[in-house]
């Protein structure tokens, strides 16, 4: 190398391990550890110091989480003794675990697939079906919501509410009745003034007593997010960007 | 369940991971971590919408941390290798590679300050200036506690012998 730059710190040394540095800077380290081999052996041992922390810490990232955990992240439906409860009832392997976290559970793994097949899938299917009607996309159109909404409550025995969804832009278009994998299921369906249409899946699955998250999945070429909040699943369906579909998810919690 | 909620769920894995790795102890990797969740989710308010939750969760935890370390300064998470600092004095296992074993017990005969840097680098993969926010320190003590950490452990891997070390570029 005939181009000769700032001297290397030590503490470039750890950022450029540590994939700290940017371009530039990396390149001229580079070039000044092909000269220095005491230096490239430093970073080399680091390197491998680093992959060998790897090792040893994160198996802990795929153990099962304790029930007490998930439960302490929870909103505050559950008294302190019942946590504690719990607590002393100890780990909880396969029970009470969030969902797709742990997919390398057998127990959850199976969970994850009853959502899948029972609210992910046709949530994205029943999405892609009435999406693009011209002539009937609902069955009840959205300016009869008092209706909608007290017709499908009663069908799905639970009290539904048509989320507001105005803030981001959508307003609702009306909803149906669906029949689902083997059970009801409602389907509210949304617009934007661009013509962009979101549905929102709601159904009762053998999910019960399953907290979740937010969880995302692509079906096809549209995105579902999708939770589970007591026995009723949710899935948000809609053909943009994730973060965009986030924000709607968000609203329709609220 | 709220976004928020559901937000630091999807953190709990990584939590429990630095946890275990800064407590050496399982059960107390636990009770750190949910004393650190319940802490959050009283204080979600505190958190701002749209800013890095695993940072503050990670803020959350080590404060828990400290507290409990200064409250209990005469049990520290380690039992400590008295004066066997340098981790020469680990036994080594020639030409099987580095131990995990003796790594562990390594980082457990580090300085609580130290490890914490080399845990939220190394494992973690936080940025310096994430660190230095992280433990209120200036860049520069990020800096050479990760040094000093490092240089301790380094000989550990000079102990697995020649053969076994291949150049990663």
């Amino acid at each position: 190398m005939s181009h000769r730059s700032e001297p290397v710190t030590d503490s470039e040394l750890h950022a450029y391990v540590d994939g700290q540095l940017d371009l530039p800077r990396r390149v001229e380290v580079e070039a000044y550890l092909a000269e220095h081999p005491e230096a490239q052996e430093r970073v080399d041992e680091y390197q491998m110091l680093n992959q060998a922390l790897h090792r040893l810490y994160d198996p802990a990232l795929k153990k099962p989480i304790p029930s007490a955990l998930v439960r302490a992240a929870s909103p505050r439906r559950w008294s302190g003794m019942a946590v504690r409860a719990a607590v002393a009832a100890g780990w909880m392997l396969f029970g009470g675990v969030i969902g797709g976290l742990l997919m390398y559970e057998t127990g959850v793994e199976e969970r994850a697939s009853l959502v899948a097949a029972h609210l992910v899938r046709p949530a994205a299917f029943a999405h892609t079906v009435y999406v693009p009607e011209i002539l009937h996309p609902v069955e009840v159109p959205g300016d009869q919501e008092a209706h909608l909404v007290k017709w499908l409550s009663k069908r799905l025995h639970t009290q539904l509410q048509a989320p507001n969804l105005s803030g981001l832009g959508y307003e609702l278009v009306g909803g149906r009745l669906l029949p689902s994998s083997d059970r009801m299921a409602a389907q509210f369906m949304y617009q934007d003034n661009e013509g962009s249409r979101v549905t929102l899946y709601i159904r009762r699955g053998a999910w019960e007593n399953t907290e979740t998250a937010f969880r995302y999945a692509r079906e096809g070429n549209v995105g579902v997010f999708y939770w589970i909040d007591g026995p009723m699943g949710y899935a948000l369906v809609g053909q943009l960007e994730k973060s965009r579909l986030l924000r709607l998810a968000e609203l329709v919690v609220r | 369940m709220s976004t928020f909620n559901a937000l630091v769920v999807e953190q709990i894995p990584r939590l429990r991971r630095y946890a275990r790795a800064l407590t050496g102890d399982r059960e107390r990797a636990d009770d750190l971590v949910q004393d650190c969740l319940e802490r959050a989710c009283s204080r979600g308010h505190m958190w701002q919408r749209g800013t890095d939750i695993r940072a503050w969760l990670f803020t959350v935890m080590h404060n828990i941390h400290a507290n409990q370390a200064r409250r209990y300064n005469n049990g520290p998470d380690f039992i400590p290798l008295e004066d066997h600092g340098s981790a020469s004095a680990v036994s080594m296992n020639h030409g099987s590679g580095l131990e995990l074993r003796d790594l562990q017990t390594a980082i457990a005969a580090l300085p609580a300050e130290q490890r914490e840097v080399l845990l939220l680098v190394c494992v973690e993969e936080m940025k310096y200036e994430e660190v230095a926010d992280l433990l209120e320190v200036p860049a520069g003590t990020v800096m050479s506690r990760l040094h000093r950490a490092r240089e301790r452990l380094r000989v550990l891997i000079q102990g697995t012998g020649r053969p076994g070390l291949r150049r990663v570029k």
